[in-house]
């Protein structure tokens, strides 16, 4: 296990500086001086390259990637072209909106999905299987932010359960950060759950079809005994797999789920950045969401390994 | 007669609308061995499950079944939960994949006597512990923390067996226990199963297709066909005084001999020189060579035009890597092979024109075929290997005789094979071999999954077709019986090498190396009673 842990870390910190080469090379070559960006058209060539100086632009690219690595490693993202500001503080304090929400979309996605799956697999082709079934198409077919926008007319207009949008901040208290962040987190949990159970259902329903499932009956499991004791965590490898990239995609992808709940979030951080060519802020976000992956990758390897014996004794 | 533990009487089933027992009666007593045997969809498993409960969703049973003075087919799912594991413990035919892979094997023994609470977790522990040491798993050797993939098909079967008899079931069943194993491990868990049959006196209840088996097991002897008993009786009057046809033909299609002509003059045509393979082992340090493993290890042979030749041994003993070299589909590291002293590799690719001048035959006639194609389409696959393959009214009469030559007819080269039997399609894998005339047919245990009588039909087919076309062929196989008729000349591997080489008969009555005598001691041979005698 240990050895298995050393492999894939090793794994993890490959992946991570071929990602920051692959990242500063395509900035890079994306069009657009972000100097000539900021001063506007009608600015002197010598003030550009004044500001082209400050900016740190002047110096072989080389040099600048390895300044870029260097700073990112020890907290120093560089400074916002824009906005003038560390881009270290800026992506901070996004990342304190969209990682609890990230995490409590998942969460939510997780237990959802789990019964609903493991549910419906226990009673494959019976009306209860088809119900779940078809909630979960209807999941996957809705467009979030349509989803979204009826749980803000609902939860907030109506009910005035939830606030319409916004972040509180967590200076108002863990309490008030989490609800403004719930109906965001539903709103991008749900169709996640969909895809979710039905991963978890089919890869149940395999591994009810094995033989060792047939041995435990035999030995006088009940049927529920036997999809507990022996299914479950057998059928976790591809649902590990589906949380990891679900994960991923959340932390990321929450972008029009931010726009409707007007959250200042990664998403829109990232969108705002590539429109006013702030490149700097561009890398910085994309290597913390690629290291984000890769990290997330690496647990999903560790889960593996936990649930599969397999996988530990092969090196 | 003692009291019987388990009675069937009349047992019926439907799955569905299809019948698939009828009216079976049979009794197991204590201490008793009664083995159910016949070809498949006799219903012999069936029978089994019908006694465990656990028969698909959608059948119906009627009749009964006893154990003891209970009717298990009265009994709700919950009272047979009780029973299952308790008192009647299950053997299934695949260890590989009968156990949790990712459950260690003394969880899964233990867990038995847990889920019956039948003890603490203490003494079910201890408990474990002694069967695992009674079937033959040793803690000191078969640390209880190991998990299923480190251990081999035997032992993997002993932990099965282990989980089963841990509560001391009154009856045991076995599914065609050793259906997937070796023959000299195949002897190993015989032995041990009627050791635990006279240790615990359990009745069993054996399924199996394997009459030397069945032979050399049981004490009594039911034979099924198509969902009904057809003869049963103590092994020893069976066997000396067949009365049905069916257990006749059963018992002559096992040792069928098949009539081979003789093989022309010798005239070398395939020679094996000094073969070496090596597999490359997984990298264990970054910057150390991670070694290899060599599957087969210098071998060197020559087969003769028209010669039939053997290749038996264990699995894991090379014998299938030796047929993917000889084929041309992986290099060697030592050594060549010549067909017609062509080399199969040249450089660093397989040297084509050497290449269509093989076939294979393949074990699985249900996987070998792409589902999606006709049979025509089928078995002119290997007509990619020619330069100027037959078109138009050539390539239909090929086909056809082809075709025919497999006693097929030439209208099925427009069905799919879907719709063929498993014997039907064995013969389609024939036809697809011999449709380019092959100098060499490599067949790869071709007759292992078929049933007893239609093995017999195939081997007679082969013997046709060594008179009609001089076939000149290798056959791969386990099945020692079927090498000994089959065969001019044999090979025995071991561990990668040739271990005796000599002319079939004289191998098989008087085998000079030791790992041949044990193989052909451990092989179940049916006694030469009651065959023949109508």
């Amino acid at each position: 296990m240990l050895r298995y842990s050393l492999k894939r870390l090793a794994s993890l910190i490959v992946s991570l500086a071929v990602a920051s080469l692959v990242i500063f090379s395509v900035v890079e070559v994306a069009p657009g001086d972000p100097a000539r960006f900021m001063l506007g058209i009608n600015a002197q060539p010598d003030t550009v390259a004044a500001l082209r100086a400050e900016l740190g632009l002047d110096v072989p690219k080389w040099q600048r990637y390895l300044d870029w690595v260097g700073g990112m490693a020890t907290g120093d993202f560089g400074t916002s072209y824009t906005y003038r500001t560390p881009v270290a503080q800026m992506v901070a304090d996004r990342l304190w909106v969209s990682l609890p929400l990230a995490l409590y979309a998942l969460m939510l996605s997780t237990l959802i999905a789990f019964p609903a799956g493991i549910f419906a697999a226990a009673r494959r082709g019976r009306p209860a299987d088809a119900a779940v079934m078809g909630v979960t198409q209807l999941g996957i077919a809705i467009p979030n932010f349509w989803f979204a926008m009826m749980l803000v007319l609902i939860f907030a207009i109506k009910l005035r359960l939830f606030g319409a949008g916004g972040f509180a901040g967590w200076d108002k208290g863990a309490w008030a950060a989490m609800k403004s962040l719930t109906l965001p987190a539903v709103a991008l949990a749900l169709p996640q759950a969909a895809i979710l159970a039905r991963v978890m259902r089919s890869a149940l329903l395999d591994v009810l079809g094995e033989d060792y499932m047939r041995t435990a009956r035999a030995k006088g499991l009940s049927r529920r005994q036997a999809l507990w004791r022996h299914g479950v965590r057998n059928a976790l490898i591809p649902v590990l797999t589906i949380i990891g990239l679900q994960f991923s995609f959340l932390l990321a992808g929450s972008i029009i789920i931010e726009q409707v709940f007007y959250l200042p979030g990664l998403g829109r951080l990232v969108f705002q950045a590539i429109s006013s060519r702030d490149l700097i802020v561009v890398e910085s976000v994309v290597m913390l969401l690629v290291f984000a992956v890769i990290v997330v990758n690496f647990l999903v390897d560790l889960a593996y390994a936990a649930v599969d014996p397999r996988l530990r004794s092969r090196t | 007669m003692t009291e019987s533990l388990l009675s069937i009487s009349d047992l019926s089933l439907e799955i569905g609308a299809l019948p698939v027992l009828k009216g079976v009666s049979l009794s197991v007593a204590p201490g008793e061995i009664v083995a159910v045997t016949g070809e498949s969809g006799s219903g012999k498993s069936m029978t089994a499950l019908s006694v465990m409960g656990l028969l698909p969703e959608r059948a119906v049973t009627r009749g009964a079944i006893r154990l003891g003075d209970r009717d298990l087919l009265a009994l709700d799912e919950d009272a047979m939960c009780a029973i299952r594991g308790r008192d009647i413990g299950m053997v299934f035919q695949e260890p590989m994949t009968a156990l949790n892979p990712v459950r260690t094997i003394a969880d899964q023994v233990m867990e038995t006597i847990l889920i019956h609470r039948a003890m603490a977790r203490d003494a079910a522990r201890d408990r474990a512990r002694e069967v695992l040491d009674r079937v033959g798993l040793p803690a000191d050797r078969f640390p209880p923390s190991r998990y299923p993939h480190e251990l081999s098909g035997g032992q993997r079967q002993r932990v099965v067996i282990a989980m089963a008899i841990a509560l001391r079931p009154k009856l045991l069943i076995a599914d065609e226990p050793t259906t997937a194993l070796d023959v000299t491990t195949q002897a190993q868990i015989l032995d041990l199963l009627k050791g635990l049959v006279a240790d615990y006196g359990m009745g069993m209840l054996m399924i199996t297709h394997d009459l030397a088996v069945v032979a050399d097991m049981a004490d009594r002897i039911v034979v099924m066909r198509r969902g009904q008993v057809v003869e049963a009786g103590s092994t020893r009057a069976l066997l000396a005084n067949m009365r049905h046809p069916y257990t006749r033909m059963l018992f002559e299609a096992s040792v069928h001999a098949v009539d081979l002509p003789d093989p022309p003059p010798p005239a070398p045509l395939l020679q094996v020189k000094g073969v070496s393979r090596d597999y490359r082992l997984p990298r264990r340090r970054l910057f150390r060579d991670p070694g290899h493993f060599r599957a087969v290890r210098n071998v060197s042979f020559v087969l003769n035009r028209g010669e039939r030749l053997g290749l038996v041994g264990e699995s894991g003993c090379g014998k299938s890597t030796l047929t993917r070299a000889i084929l041309g589909l992986e290099p060697v590291q030592e050594g060549e092979i010549l067909l017609d002293g062509e080399p199969v590799w040249t450089g660093h690719r397989p040297n084509l024109a050497v290449r269509r001048k093989m076939q294979v035959v393949f074990q699985d006639p249900y996987g070998s075929f792409n589902p999606r194609h006709r049979v025509e389409r089928l078995i002119t696959e290997p007509f990619h290997l020619l330069d100027d393959p037959p078109k138009g009214a050539a390539r239909r009469a090929a086909v056809a005789e082809a075709l025919r030559a497999v006693g097929l007819s030439p209208e099925d080269a427009g069905k799919y094979i879907h719709e063929f039997s498993g014997g039907q399609r064995q013969r389609i894998a024939i036809a697809r071999a011999l449709i380019i005339r092959p100098e060499l047919i490599l067949f790869d245990e071709a007759v292992s999954a078929l049933d007893v009588s239609v093995r017999a039909q195939i081997l007679d087919l082969l013997a046709d077709l060594c008179r009609e076309y001089d076939l000149t062929y290798i056959f791969i196989s386990h099945d020692l019986s079927v090498v000994r008729s089959v065969t001019d000349r044999v090979l025995v591997m071991k561990a990668g090498e040739i271990v005796e080489e000599g002319a079939t008969e004289d191998v098989f009555s008087a085998p000079r190396h030791p790992y041949t005598r044990a193989l052909i001691a451990a092989a179940p041979r049916l006694p030469d009673v009651g065959v023949g005698e109508r």
